[in-house]
């Protein structure tokens, strides 16, 4: 009998402190999305999956003696589409799903001043769209003063510029020639 | 010998330590701020080491940031209950325990020497074991890289965090991912849509910065706490005689956990901070002690954080198979500067391969001395509000994936997979094993196929060799495993149930 509970208990200790681990790592997280994420999430590999496959087919598998280009993206496609099935019976109870929120909106105005920033970039250089870059994210995402923002902002720029264009030397667009 | 000494040559050259100091001190950066992972960090520094140029460089700071971080994350857990690293989580229990009975010098002393000795003595076991695993493996032929890069994608798939079907799902899209482009067998276009860039295939650079660097960065927005935290006073940080003969017994244990267990492709550092831990708590004679400030509490998985760290570089640098995510940067960044890591790495660049082994030597004594001098300095960034470091990171990577090519195409691109990186952790879907698959994509096909050719089309050639044969099924076991895990659970409850109702039948 206490081999028994030797043998039982020490897979548990381990156990009791990952799931001690997942509890610390959970209180700064936010709260799971529930099974709608669940579901989308597997339909949109599925639909990857579908896609790959029906491309892969398209390419030509040809044989095993002489695969064609078609073969193995069909075999990871194949895979795709099977576990994504699989997912959708079994993962709807998941619980590993992180709910948007309105902080959400934050990395959607982050996402946008990086595509602000790669569409300007080339036309009127890299120093002013990144100083707004800088200021929407230091005043407006990051909540810091308008003092504190306006020095980090300029002095990052300032950096980045001597940093890539003297001392790395690579010819990023720019606006100042120094 | 010759080559094993030349190699601290290398590092003896003024350049390569200056790097090996900026690795290990951005790695230490990182490890304390929490935000970025080291394997993100390393994705971001990916353009930054194109521009060095030179690969031992190059690859001894990328090294440095890996095993520099595990130093790192041992502060934040401590002072703040806040694990910089995932590997220093378990760190959390005693460590803050100590910390609020005014010891949390002690602990940040015991675990920079635990992690010390870890790395150390996991060093040299490489430094003996690598060219021996590597000669063994020089003579691999399609099949056996096949198999080993086959088992490399399943377990870090199967034996990371969080779901494994996602797991998988996210390997095997990784795996789809890297096939876009032209087919290097048959010139055909494969997933391009029509686009000239994409016909090129796709960057790992820029999949990696997007999945790991973008995406965090844009994870960090929505989680940040906004103020920094203010750590506790740390003083006294030399251990004690007494602290250290306790520790000691658990830093070796720790030392042989962590070195074995960061071998295996997706342990590495996590994994093996649990199992030291809880092998601590097991032998211990006094388990109660556990959590509530136990020296050995700390000492053990910072120890094995550290070693796991440094033996998880054998897969890559004998066999050219990435262990884990930061690994897969590490394999990224040689291969960007024209190397190929393989079994004929020890062989055909010396000085790189004992450049790097050796450059972790002094790259632990710079750690020791910056976690123990000059702790509060770096307990002092902790000051430094996260909002005032998003910027600059944001900045970094956009500017850095321009770089790459000088063109637009590569920011968008890692834009969408920051955004796709974004998504899956909403979703429950880890990047991680996604960027693994990528990374080893384009070997797995080619040897897949070229073995094919090999075998005359008969897929059972696999089975047959001899080396990728046990491979193959060591492939089987691991995939297996968590259904027979379930089934002998099932078969042992319904077996208690059975001898139950046998004893109140009074049998």
């Amino acid at each position: 009998m206490s081999d028994q509970r030797s043998t039982t208990g020490a897979p548990d200790i381990l156990g009791e402190i990952e799931a001690e681990v997942a509890e610390t790592l959970a209180e700064e997280e936010l709260p799971p999305g529930g099974p709608a994420y669940q579901t989308i999430g597997a339909l949109l590999t599925l639909a990857v999956g579908i896609g790959g496959l029906v491309l892969a087919l398209d390419y030509g598998l040809d044989s095993l003696r002489r695969p064609g280009p078609g073969l193995w993206p069909f075999v990871c496609a194949s895979v795709i589409t099977v576990l994504s099935v699989v997912l959708l019976v079994v993962g709807r109870r998941l619980e590993d799903s992180v709910a948007f929120s309105r902080a959400s909106v934050l990395p959607a105005i982050g996402v946008l001043t990086f595509i602000g920033l790669g569409v300007l970039m080339p036309l009127i250089g890299f120093e002013i769209p990144s100083l707004v870059l800088c200021v929407v994210w230091l005043r407006f995402l990051g909540g810091e003063t308008w003092r504190s923002t306006v020095l980090i902002s300029v002095g990052t720029v300032a950096a980045f510029y001597l940093l890539f264009l003297h001392g790395l030397s690579i010819p990023l667009p720019h606006l100042l020639t120094f | 010998m010759d080559d094993f000494l030349n190699g601290f040559a290398v590092v003896a050259q003024p350049d390569t330590l200056l790097y090996c100091l900026i690795g290990v001190l951005i790695g230490m950066l990182i490890g304390v701020l929490p935000g970025l992972g080291p394997a993100a960090t390393m994705a971001i520094l990916l353009p930054i080491v194109i521009q060095v140029g030179d690969p031992i460089s190059g690859v001894v700071m990328m090294a440095g940031v890996f095993y520099g971080a595990q130093y790192g994350g041992t502060i934040t857990s401590v002072l703040l209950r806040l694990p910089g690293e995932a590997s220093s989580v378990v760190t959390v229990f005693d460590g803050f325990a100590l910390a609020k009975q005014g010891r949390a010098g002690t602990a940040l002393g015991v675990a920079a020497i635990g992690s010390f000795v870890g790395a150390t003595v996991s060093i040299v076991a490489l430094s003996l074991s690598a060219p021996l695993v590597a000669s063994w493996a020089v003579d691999f032929g399609p099949p056996e890289y096949a198999a080993l890069a086959l088992l490399g994608v399943l377990l870090v798939a199967t034996i990371g965090n969080g779901n494994k079907i996602k797991a998988l799902i996210a390997a095997a899209i990784g795996l789809l991912l890297a096939t876009v482009g032209q087919d290097s067998f048959s010139g055909a276009e494969r997933y391009t849509f029509g686009s000239l860039e994409l016909s090129q295939g796709i960057d790992f650079v820029v999949v990696a910065m997007g999945l790991f660097g973008v995406s965090e960065i844009l994870h960090n927005l929505e989680e940040r706490h906004g103020k920094a935290h203010v750590p506790a006073k740390v003083a006294n940080i030399w251990p004690s005689r007494k602290d250290l003969t306790e520790a000691a017994p658990a830093i070796g244990r720790g030392t042989v956990i962590g070195f074995f267990l960061g071998v295996l492709p997706g342990g590495g550092a996590v994994m093996s901070s649990l199992a030291a831990y809880a092998t601590e708590k097991r032998v211990s004679k006094t388990p109660e002690e556990f959590g509530r400030g136990s020296i050995k509490g700390v000492a053990a998985p910072e120890t094995a954080n550290n070693a796991a760290a440094t033996s998880s570089f054998i897969p890559l640098l004998t066999l050219g198979i990435p262990a884990n995510a930061s690994m897969a940067m590490l394999f990224a960044a040689l291969l960007v500067l024209g190397i190929t890591p393989s079994p004929a790495l020890v062989e055909e660049n010396p000085d790189l391969f004992w450049g790097v082994v050796n450059s972790m030597y002094v790259g632990n004594v710079i750690l020791l001395l910056l976690s123990i001098p000059l702790v509060g300095i770096f307990v002092r960034i902790l000051r430094v509000r996260p909002a005032i470091l998003a910027p600059i990171t944001a900045l970094i990577t956009i500017l850095g994936a321009y770089t790459l090519n000088n063109s637009t195409f590569d920011v968008f691109l890692m834009i969408a997979f920051g955004v796709i990186g974004y998504l899956m952790k909403k979703g429950g879907f880890e990047p991680g094993p996604m960027v693994l698959a990528f990374v080893l994509g384009a070997i797995l096909e080619n040897n897949v196929r070229r073995s094919l050719i090999i075998f005359d089309g008969d897929p059972s050639g696999f089975v047959r060799d001899s080396i990728s044969g046990p491979i193959l099924a060591i492939f089987l076991l691991v995939a297996l495993w968590p259904l027979v895990k379930t089934l002998m659970g099932r078969r042992a409850a319904s077996s208690t149930t059975h001898d139950r109702d046998r004893d109140t039948a009074g049998v």
